[in-house]
């Protein structure tokens, strides 16, 4: 979902320009807690492996096709403010570099695959986690269920951005319905490759998973036994 | 294997996969319209999306200009982004990090 030049105008890309800009200095700020000698490669790699995934884009039914978005899995892996300065430079070199995206669309696109769907897919992997079972299974389907859940919500963004700004003079309901009812199959990709990626860390190093920390022990934080008091809480 | 042997795989393995993701799995990609391209077709707005202003680049539709080769200048456009954004993110990232003896925080 990399919103071209011509789909909005001019004052609606200004207020996502000024919305994008104010998340990313949020996050220059919140990553500072989330980084450490440890998760800063990760944060670099996570962000190079979603440029990659985002050139491989799979069938979704007949002439159409989707991408991972990455916001989630990003999230997950290195934490929600390193991952929206993560989903930011993905986007800056794809719209700089390879022309995907437009350019005056580059806040609009910052804002939904860098802001919104982190906001809310990691939003609900964190509710989710509260429920279910600390296990790796609870985990993956907080994170399936967040990143699924992140693509739809994202269309459904566009939609009120095209509805505050179109350049385009079209009925708003169909729209809407074509935009969420696609994006609802991509969504069940988007959560397939975030599940898979995840599942596959978490087997060979869940300590840099950052929202698998609760799945951690005390006895494997400290590097040796814990006190048999120390692991019943 | 040593703790530090494991962690240098990691990070190969890592790098590795995503250098074929984008290098060679790229070529496979579906051309379809993506999602908002076909719904845009779909509901009559498609008309309106206007050439980037870098559409002239030399990366421009991840192709490298005057490689030959789709094949060839399609791979070579995946692995100089995945380059570019793993030196731009990990370099900030760096920039960013706690440095020392800080203790993890409770993050978010």
């Amino acid at each position: 979902m990399h919103v071209p030049d011509g789909f909005l105008d001019a004052p609606t890309s200004l207020a996502t320009g000024a919305a994008a800009a104010g998340a990313v200095a949020l996050a220059l700020r919140g990553a500072r807690r989330e980084l450490d000698e440890r998760t800063a490669p990760m944060a670099g790699l996570t962000a190079a492996f979603v440029f990659a995934v985002q050139m491989v884009n799979f069938p979704v039914g007949a002439g159409t096709s989707g991408h991972l978005m990455g916001g989630v899995l990003t999230a997950v892996l290195v934490g929600p403010w390193t991952a929206v300065l993560c989903m930011t430079v993905v986007l800056l070199v794809q719209a700089l570099l390879f022309a995907d995206g437009g350019l005056t669309a580059l806040g609009t696109n910052v804002t939904l695959l860098g802001v919104v769907a982190i906001v809310v897919g990691y939003g609900v992997f964190r509710l989710l986690s509260a429920v279910l079972p600390r296990t790796r299974g609870g985990v993956l389907t907080a994170a399936g269920v967040g990143a699924f859940l992140s693509v739809p919500v994202a269309a459904l963004v566009f939609v009120l951005l095209f509805a505050l700004g179109a350049i385009a003079d079209v009925p708003l309901g169909t729209v809407a319905a074509a935009m969420v009812g696609v994006h609802v199959l991509i969504g069940l990709g988007e959560a397939a490759i975030t599940v898979a990626v995840l599942g596959a860390v978490l087997a060979v190093r869940p300590d840099l998973v950052h929202g698998a920390a609760r799945l951690r022990r005390p006895a494997d934080l400290a590097g040796r036994p814990a006190p048999a008091e120390a692991v019943t809480r | 294997m040593t703790a530090a042997r494991r962690s240098r795989l990691f990070w190969l393995i890592g790098l590795g996969v995503t250098l074929v993701v984008a290098g060679v799995i790229s070529w496979y990609a579906s051309s379809s319209p993506d999602g908002l391209e076909s719904a845009a077709e779909q509901a009559g707005f498609l008309g309106t999306a206007r050439d980037s202003a870098v559409a002239d680049s030399p990366l421009a539709d991840y192709a490298v200009a005057g490689v030959g080769s789709e094949r060839l200048s399609g791979g070579l456009a995946g692995v100089v982004g995945v380059v570019v954004t793993l030196l731009l993110a990990g370099g900030l990232a760096l920039l960013l990090r706690r440095r020392g003896r800080a203790r993890a925080g409770t993050g978010d």
